[in-house]
């Protein structure tokens, strides 16, 4: 019961943070809460395991915790350059 | 194979050697390499005479695909060997004709020699063949052969122009034909024709019967120049004149004659064959020969002549099938059939030899204009002798041959009227009527090709070159022929039982009784009969008609050409290009968009067309699952994250938009106990992104494009449609289960016999390990596509700035 409390709050949290990925108002916004989203997912399958009772899904939370990184510095990396992989310029 | 097949395949041999003999002995002309073998095949079917005499017939078969019960059967009775004669002795004339007319020097001669043996072979394998396939194919070939003859001088448009106009109209009714000889094994359930006239009788109830009798009549009509398909064989006469001489008088178009001979005794039970074959060959009659008398061509005219006289043969045909629904002694309509017989072969004779004479004094003025001709009769006797023969046995006068088979042809087309079965007791009056008309103008148009060409007064300064009589070398082929045409006048019954009488036996197979023959007797004179007051009718109209022809001539100028049926082809055609090309135009827009909305709707109106015809509606609840709060929540953001993914303003909006979309998938995943499918789609889903973050930079604005509300309408009506009817097809088809999952055999067995744990690694690699490698080289091909995008514009640009 108690997990899917958890679970129903950790929704929420996830929608509130979808209103901020289509409400804006600035890309910055958007990535943040993205990011955010990423790890409120990371998480969701963590409660989501302990329900199912398997160990199955350990790996997807570390992935999730990679990848929002990654995503997220490439996101930032766009928006401060406008590209995310730079061209060596002495080639 | 027998000496039958070796003699129908010879032409097609003697072809192959021909290009080699132009090449190698350029001294003597290449006709003379061509003759000796359409001579000594005319000699050989000389030799079945004795056999056919005695109405026996002779049958050679070779497989050619016998597990599909195809065979190169060779069929020689009265009627294939009459034809037969026709080809190879006409052949022969032709080509000996064509020595004299083709030079040396100008023309392409081994062009001309190989199509006009291929068209040899293949009128011999026409009128040989027992099997309806092989005779397609044959058929086919001759029109083929002819193509390429007409567009001999391929450099003038005329001549393009009458070849495609032949090529389309012949292979029209060839294909149909084709239908139609299907249609006919599958009622008789055999390819044979001597089997098919075996037991016709059980034919005419069948569904299939009237389908291959129109198809098959369409196919004879369109080679035979039938009313209204006859357009073709005027503009065929751009052809050189050996061509026109032997395809389009006395072979080619006489192949549709020899079918519907060939096929009266299976069809001839019904009244539409008797009423179209008939009805169709006197209408063409009388037209032809009316049409005929404009012309100012010489080849125009005869050409026309060649239309209206083989109406006549095939009305005679239509009216000797009435033969089958009389039973008594004396049965009167068989002299209709003998009739046609006898006309098809003074035709060939007579036509040819006319043919002949025009392609003589072509050559030996520069033209074939009768307004620019005249007096030419002092200046070629030879020629005017033959051309005056022709020109009377055409017209149907006495002595000639002519004479004797328009006799015959009135006394079948008077007993018409004593026929009283299909309403010909009422309108039959019109054979008769239209056959005396028809030959009225005929004699016209035999008249008007004299007197335009040869009498008058003679002026040289109109013509190209100094007219003169032509060399003894052009002028034998017309000559025999000519000879043919008198002796036949004269001694008639040469050929009555040899030739004739087999032929009839033939066509009217299965009426006569065994061991009986056919009686024929064929003379000048029978007496005061009806046929001799319309003979001597014709005679006076058409005089009467002939010496006021500059004054009633008008008239033609009075048809308008709108209506002609060349002017409707030509339209038809122009029509049919522009009106395919404005299709084209119409609905192949280059946009994407339109490609899509086709797309979308056909998916939509087949899948809703079949769900309704074949739904299944009995859905059963108790297969579905219950929901959870987790599955409603995830629910609720996916469809957000989609909603915003399509209203959003920035394309970056939509990108992040679609990340979260495929984020919640992955959280469905983990949802739903799949933790590869999840790891795999987190990895992905962030690539792809990337990825759009990669191409964002170029990418334009996300734009409205500024379509207004019927485009987004429309979007909208296709897109919610292909929702709901996959949905519902799901819906459907997750309640349809007739059979259990194979998944337990995977279950039990991932550990026992594939030694692992992780039943979807497994089955990857595994149990369907093939896929798995296939998708790999998808992988691997979209790697190196990529690659090669990229590296090629490199190397473009690098040379733009060297």
């Amino acid at each position: 019961m108690v997990l899917t409390i958890s679970l129903v709050i950790l929704s929420l949290a996830m929608l509130g943070f979808l209103y901020r990925v289509i409400k804006g108002p600035s890309v910055a916004d958007r990535v943040m809460a993205l990011d955010a989203m990423g790890i409120t997912l990371a998480g969701m399958v963590a409660v989501v395991s302990v329900l199912l009772k398997t160990s199955a899904f350990l790996d997807v939370i570390l992935l999730i915790g990679i990848l929002a990184f990654v995503g997220t510095v490439a996101f930032a990396k766009f928006l401060e350059r406008g590209v995310v992989i730079e061209r060596e310029r002495n080639r | 194979m027998s000496t039958l097949h070796w003699a129908m395949v010879a032409p097609f041999m003697l072809a192959l050697f021909v290009p080699f003999l132009y090449k190698h002995v350029r001294s003597i002309h290449t006709g003379w390499f061509i003759l000796p073998l359409p001579v000594a095949l005319f000699f050989y079917f000389i030799r079945y005479m004795d056999i056919v005499q005695q109405y026996e017939t002779v049958t050679e078969t070779v497989p050619w695909i016998p597990s599909l019960n195809i065979h190169f059967t060779a069929y020689v009775d009265g009627l294939s060997l009459l034809f037969s004669l026709l080809i190879t002795g006409i052949g022969s004339l032709v080509v000996l004709y064509s020595i004299y007319y083709l030079e040396k020097e100008k023309e392409k001669l081994h062009h001309f020699y190989v199509y006009l043996l291929l068209f040899m072979g293949a009128m011999l394998g026409v009128v040989l063949s027992d099997h309806l396939i092989t005779l397609y194919l044959f058929w086919e070939l001759t029109s083929i052969s002819s193509f390429l003859l007409i567009a001999y001088w391929y450099k003038r448009e005329r001549s393009r122009y009458g070849a495609k106009k032949s090529m389309l109209i012949t292979m029209f009714g060839g294909l149909l034909m084709l239908g139609g000889f299907l249609a006919l094994s599958v009622m008789g359930d055999t390819y044979s024709i001597r089997e098919l006239l075996a037991h016709s009788s059980t034919f005419v109830n069948e569904p299939l019967f009237s389908v291959a009798l129109l198809l098959i009549l369409l196919g004879a009509f369109t080679k035979s120049a039938q009313f209204p398909f006859y357009i073709w064989l005027p503009d065929a006469m751009e052809a050189p004149t050996p061509v026109s001489a032997y395809l389009h008088s006395a072979t080619m178009v006489k192949a549709g004659i020899y079918l519907v001979a060939r096929l009266t005794p299976i069809f001839a039970l019904s009244p539409l064959w008797i009423w179209l074959v008939g009805g169709t060959g006197i209408v063409t009659l009388f037209w032809a020969s009316f049409l005929a008398s404009r012309q100012t061509d010489l080849k125009g005219i005869l050409a026309y002549s060649t239309v209206s006289q083989l109406g006549l043969i095939m009305s005679l045909l239509g009216i000797g099938a009435l033969a089958f629904h009389y039973n008594f002694a004396e049965n009167i309509f068989i002299v209709a059939t003998l009739a046609a017989v006898f006309h098809l072969f003074n035709h060939a004779t007579f036509k040819g030899s006319l043919f002949m004479v025009v392609g003589i004094v072509d050559h030996e003025t520069g033209t074939r204009d009768i307004r620019r001709l005249g007096g030419l009769m002092t200046v070629m006797p030879m020629t005017f002798t033959i051309a005056l023969i022709g020109s009377l046995s055409m017209a149907g006068l006495p002595p000639f041959n002519g004479f004797l088979s328009k006799e015959m042809f009135f006394t079948a087309m008077l007993r018409v009227l004593e026929a009283d079965i299909f309403s010909l007791e009422t309108w039959g009056i019109l054979f008769p009527v239209l056959a005396w008309c028809g030959s009225v103008f005929t004699f016209l148009y035999s008249f008007l090709l004299i007197s335009k060409t040869f009498l008058g007064e003679y002026r040289p300064e109109r013509l190209e070159k100094e007219a003169h009589e032509a060399p003894v070398g052009m002028l034998l082929a017309p000559m025999l022929l000519a000879l043919l045409v008198i002796v036949i006048g004269f001694v008639p019954n040469i050929l009555s039982d040899t030739v004739l009488a087999p032929a009839v036996y033939a066509v009217l197979n299965g009426l006569f009784k065994p061991g009986e023959g056919v009686d024929v007797h064929i003379a000048h004179w029978h007496g005061w009969t009806p046929e001799v007051f319309m003979t001597l009718g014709v005679i006076a109209v058409g005089t009467v008609v002939y010496k006021t022809f500059p004054k009633w001539n008008g008239v033609y100028r009075r048809l308008p050409e709108r209506l002609s049926l060349n002017h409707l082809y030509n339209r038809l055609l122009e029509w049919m290009e522009k009106g395919s090309f404005a299709l084209n135009e119409r609905y192949m827009t280059g946009s994407v968009r339109t490609y899509l909305i086709y797309i979308f709707t056909a998916i939509i109106a087949l899948l809703s067309v079949s769900i309704v015809l074949k739904g299944q509606w009995n859905i059963e609840i108790s297969r579905f699952a219950p929901v959870g709060i987790y599955e409603i929540v995830l629910a609720v953001v996916i469809v957000a994250g989609a909603l915003t993914t399509l209203v959003s303003k920035s394309r970056l909006t939509s990108i992040i938009a679609l990340g979260s979309v495929g984020y919640t998938v992955a959280l469905f995943f983990v949802l739903f106990r799949a933790p590869d499918l999840a790891l795999t789609q987190l990895v992905i889903e962030t690539i792809s992104v990337a990825l759009f973050l990669l191409c964002f930079y170029h990418l334009p604005k996300l734009r409205d494009h500024g379509k207004g509300y019927s485009f987004k309408l429309t979007n909208a009506i296709i897109s919610i449609a292909v929702g709901v009817v996959v949905s519902t097809i799901a819906f459907l088809s997750h309640a349809y289960k007739p059979f259990e999952s194979i998944s337990q055999y995977y279950v039990e067995n991932t550990y026992e016999k594939a030694a692992g744990k992780n039943m979807v690694n497994v089955i990857l690699v595994d149990f369907r390990g093939f896929d798995t490698l296939f998708e790999i080289c998808v992988l691997a091909i979209a790697a190196l596509g990529i690659y090669g995008m990229i590296k090629l514009r490199m190397t473009k640009e690098e040379k733009l700035e060297k």
